[in-house]
């Protein structure tokens, strides 16, 4: 039998490439054009108003080295990504073990813990904000009933990131759950048995059998949360605008700062070059530690 | 088998373009929209405005934009709520990068530089007749002039001033009539003030000054009441590191940290007066843009004064100027000239300023018989007005957002305890250097 | 030890609910009791009524709507041809371009605002809707996906169609689309709710309540109160905003959840 156009060598090329041109034309205007013109901004300087621009060579990068704020935006992102990462993954399998156990109310349970991921970071924002509230908020009436005074959690360098963690915590953990959720499913229920034959205790068979299948899993669930630690700043503006003095500023964030109020073409474009490095460390991180088939192939 | 290959090609690019096309239509109703009403001779004006005070603004400036088109049935006004002063900004600049700026808009009174440096803005001494301008309070229009040219009109302006809660006073055993006059005052009267309960938290809080959003503003009240101004006349230096400045700072801050009669940390510029109104603070400082609000909500007798003086009283002033912008159309900019002068009759301003608390900016306005009422009823509304004798212009120089910014970061590293005052200014004092070097 | 485990689990859950709890307790209580945490029986609507006559919500959600199903459509167009190809066909360059879209998946476009601001002044899109869509109309995530399923299609089945006279696209629209519809849900679901929470990008692009999505409209409803925050009103509209999902969520759980499950893991 005859194949029709798919002998024909080149009519199978005219037809991939018709049908991938709409994908190809969007990538390249908004993914593969603006990242290359973004480095080469990044060499020149032109400030608000000024129409030309000047080839300043490294002078960007040079000026982010000594520039104060970048450095403190970086730590904060370190901070945010350690303060969130990892928590939202144990919390996730725990959920996730929880869930999928025989226990009561479980469909309520799940709905719970997942809810939140279909919210609006915004809307999340307005919510925590007079949850953390100092004098009015839910936090404080509950602290006051325990005789401690009014915390101002968002409003002091201490606390500010603790409690943007906690709030993203609250947000993705039930998102990452039903990654583990399928990741439990996919773990085979007679090793469950071999080990309750040969009474396994239950946090055993968690070491031995329950972890180690949900790597995978877990791989992929810390390269999503750490890319929305670099994502995900959405909160920023409603909750803190950065502060107190950039306690709460994250690379982003300060790219939205530095690129709309400030206007700075040049430094923006350079904060946005690092910020696709960190991009690609974190795809290298991909490349190396997960089984790629698991998830493109 | 044969395999239609026209048809298949025929069929992809349609579906393609039909995509694009759908998507391209809703771009152009714009424009249609406009070319139509050029048609009748409309002319239609997008006007972005902030909402940063109580009350319903948008609706307040929503009947006012239809007042006038009926007034004046050859222009449309649509007015654009843009979010807060700074969004305003942002949306203003992004407008204006993108090459499609809106005609008029409400925006800071300090934004004069930046968006003069921007090329943004049309001088608008050519509308001006000189008695117009003349009516302004001289306070006001520091921020709109420079060069010799004027670029913006007042209207929505304010200074902070300090509001009182008469009860809490009486019950400390203080004067309801007598506000504090000075620094010393104050702090003594906070301290009096300051009540805490059995177990030592404090339910009253002596004074509450906020530092949220843009701490400099009211600290930049502490820094004329102790000395000079914060920036240079022609905006291009900046003298936040003056020993006067440093004591005005330590002042603030030890308000909270040494005397305990005020919050630690950065206080929430939106809570404050949900604070005084719900007796968890006795003396706010906030803008007279609230008056209206704190009038409508306070179920206690209040008062509002002047802040308080150290070597002389002082303030700066706040709020936000008209503009008209630069790359529209001349019909356009006369007629967004028609509404800035109609908006800003005497009568209006009155309204305006009995509707919102903010200060009419014209001095004729205070001579209606609609103010004159207002104020005999309801005396504060006239102090904000009076302390303007005091007032200078706000801090305002090239590149504000970014000043902004430093001195912004480095008041709240004072407040929250990261920086010494002293240390705070002098790291302000050199990024500002820093960024205002191109400019000098 | 378990029971130690399902009892920290159970005050988590709770502890997960509380938020939603007392957004709804702040959002129908007289404004004034915003404030206190008193346990009166006071209800109210006013907060939502207020809310809705202060910003043009209904405005919001109709340009929400257009946006969300505007990017899911093209999306669905672009990224199932794509699919195709890459699941079935062998053609000169197939691993370049395999690769250059893997970058998309590499680089969210969420982080390119500044440089993705400038091509969007450039083309002239600034403040319309299809700026705001348009970055997202190609979505490497949705071919990866449909090309997984379309891969796993028999053979046959294409064979078949042939047979009868079907050409290329009739044979997508025929064969895999139908075989692949849970997946279509999936990425639906997915790509729907993403979409409805962004934010930061279309409150760059928009400058005009005609334009705005609910996201943007209200955190400037939010950020409307400088003189007091006015925790009620904030509370209903937030509400507003979040409740078409959440009903759409209670109601297709189970799809929902395996959507997700599906879009991660395959």
């Amino acid at each position: 039998m005859k194949n029709g156009w798919r002998n024909s060598t080149f009519k199978v090329n005219f037809y991939s490439w018709l049908f991938l041109l709409p994908s190809l034309i969007f990538l390249t205007i908004f993914t593969f054009y603006p990242i290359l013109k973004t480095i080469y901004q990044s060499f020149f300087q032109s400030m608000q108003g000024e129409h030309d621009s000047v080839f300043i060579g490294l002078d960007n990068y040079k000026y982010l080295m000594e520039d104060e704020v970048f450095w403190e935006v970086i730590k904060n992102n370190i901070w945010y990504a350690l303060g969130t990462v990892p928590t939202s993954i144990i919390l996730a399998m725990m959920m996730a073990c929880f869930v999928n156990a025989k226990i009561r109310a479980k469909s309520w349970i799940r709905t719970f813990f997942f809810y939140p991921t279909v919210i609006p970071t915004i809307a999340i924002a307005n919510i925590w904000l007079f949850i953390y509230t100092p004098g009015y908020g839910l936090i404080n009436h509950i602290l006051s009933w325990f005789g401690i005074g009014s915390v101002n959690f968002l409003g002091q360098s201490e606390t500010v990131m603790a409690a943007m963690i906690v709030m993203i915590v609250w947000k993705q953990a039930g998102y990452f759950m039903i990654f583990y959720l399928a990741g439990l499913q996919n773990i085979p229920t007679n090793l469950y048995e071999v080990a309750k034959i040969e009474g396994t205790s239950a946090w055993n068979t968690f070491k031995t059998i329950t972890f180690p299948l949900l790597m995978p899993t877990t791989l992929f669930v810390f390269i999503i949360s750490l890319t929305n630690a670099f994502k995900l700043v959405d909160h920023i503006i409603v909750m803190t605008q950065g502060g107190p003095n950039n306690a709460s500023n994250l690379l982003l964030y300060y790219i939205y700062q530095v690129a709309f109020r400030f206007w700075d073409k040049g430094l923006a474009s350079a904060l946005t070059v690092i910020m696709l490095m960190i991009m690609v460390i974190i795809a290298v991180i991909q490349f190396f530690s997960l089984d790629r088939k698991i998830h493109y192939s | 088998m044969k395999f239609n290959f026209k048809k298949n090609v025929v069929l992809t690019l349609t579906l393609f373009l039909l995509i694009l096309a759908g998507c391209t239509n809703s771009t152009t109703t714009k424009t249609d929209d406009i070319s139509k009403g050029s048609k009748k001779e409309k002319i239609e004006l997008s006007f972005y405005f902030p909402v940063s005070v109580g009350g319903p603004v948008t609706k307040i400036i929503d009947q006012l934009a239809e007042d006038f088109m009926a007034e004046n049935p050859t222009i449309k006004v649509n007015p654009i709520y843009a979010g807060s002063y700074a969004d305003t900004m942002t949306r203003a600049q992004t407008s204006v990068q993108g090459g499609n700026p809106p005609d008029l808009a409400v925006i800071l009174a300090t934004e004069l530089y930046t968006l003069r440096s921007m090329d943004a803005i049309e001088p608008l001494d050519r509308f001006i007749e000189d008695d117009y301008i003349n009516d302004f309070y001289e306070g006001f229009l520091e921020n709109s002039q420079a060069d010799g040219k004027t670029w913006s009109i007042p209207f929505q302006r304010s200074t902070p001033v300090m509001y009182y809660n008469k009860e809490a006073f009486a019950k400390a055993g203080l004067n309801p009539e007598k506000p504090p006059k000075n620094w010393d005052q104050l702090l003594s009267y906070a301290k009096k003030l300051t009540i805490k309960d059995g177990s030592g938290e404090v339910e009253q809080w002596g004074v509450e000054i906020p530092s949220s959003g843009f701490p400099y503003w009211l600290f930049q009240g502490f820094a004329l009441q102790n000395g000079k101004n914060l920036m240079s006349d022609d905006g291009k230096e900046v003298y936040f590191d003056t020993p006067e400045n440093v004591e005005a700072l330590q002042f603030i801050v030890d308000l909270s940290r040494k005397y305990g009669v005020m919050p630690k940390n950065v206080i929430d510029w939106a809570t404050v007066p949900s604070d005084f109104m719900k007796g968890k603070t006795a003396i706010m400082y906030h803008t007279t843009g609230n008056l209206t609000n704190v009038k409508n909500n306070a179920d206690f007798e209040f008062g509002v004064a002047y802040q308080s003086a150290n070597k002389s009283y002082g303030s700066p002033t706040g709020g936000g100027n008209l503009y008209i912008f630069k790359d529209i159309p001349e019909e356009h900019k006369k007629a967004a000239w028609k509404f800035i002068k109609w908006l800003t009759t005497p009568k209006r301003a009155a309204q305006w300023s009995i509707d919102t608390g903010y200060i009419a900016t014209r001095k004729s306005a205070y001579e209606t018989k609609l103010m004159k009422d207002y104020v005999k009823s309801f005396p504060p509304a006239a102090v904000a007005r009076d302390q303007l004798e005091y007032a200078s212009a706000e801090l305002s120089t090239y590149n504000n957002g970014r000043i902004y910014q430093v001195i912004n970061d480095n008041l709240q590293a004072a407040i929250v305890g990261d920086k010494s005052p002293a240390e705070a200014l002098k790291d302000a004092q050199q990024e500002a250097d820093r960024i205002l070097k191109p400019y000098n | 030890m378990k029971r130690i485990f399902r009892f920290c689990m159970y005050f988590l859950a709770l502890l997960w609910v509380i938020p939603l709890l007392w957004l709804i307790w702040t959002a129908i209580r007289p404004s004034q009791l915003a404030t206190s945490l008193s346990f009166s029986v006071d209800f109210t609507l006013d907060n939502f009524i207020d809310a809705w006559q202060k910003a043009p919500f209904a405005q919001y959600y109709l340009n929400t709507f257009y946006i969300v199903f505007g990017i899911l459509i093209v999306q669905l167009i672009t990224a199932t041809l794509a699919a195709y190809v890459f699941a079935r066909l062998n053609f000169w360059g197939k691993k370049v371009i395999f690769i250059l879209i893997l970058v998309q998946l590499m680089i969210p476009i969420d982080v390119l605002i500044f440089p993705n601001y400038n091509v969007l002044r450039d083309l002239s899109l600034l403040n319309t809707k299809l700026g705001i869509m348009i970055p997202y109309f190609a979505t490497a995530f949705g071919i990866f996906l449909l090309r997984q399923r379309f891969k796993s299609v028999p053979y046959e089945l294409e064979e078949v169609a042939k047979l009868e006279g079907c050409g290329i696209l009739e044979t997508i629209w025929k064969v895999y689309v139908p075989l692949a519809k849970p997946t279509y849900i999936a990425f639906g679901l997915v790509s729907v709710s993403y979409h409805w929470s962004s934010f930061l990008w279309p409150l760059i692009v928009t400058d005009s309540a005609q334009n705005r999505p609910l996201t943007v409209g209200l955190s400037l409803f939010a950020q409307s109160f400088e003189t007091g925050a006015q925790w009620a009103e904030v509370s209903a509209a937030t509400f507003m905003v979040i409740f078409p999902l959440l009903l759409a969520f209670f109601i297709f759980q189970k799809e929902f959840i395996s959507s997700f499950m599906q879009s991660g893991i395959k």
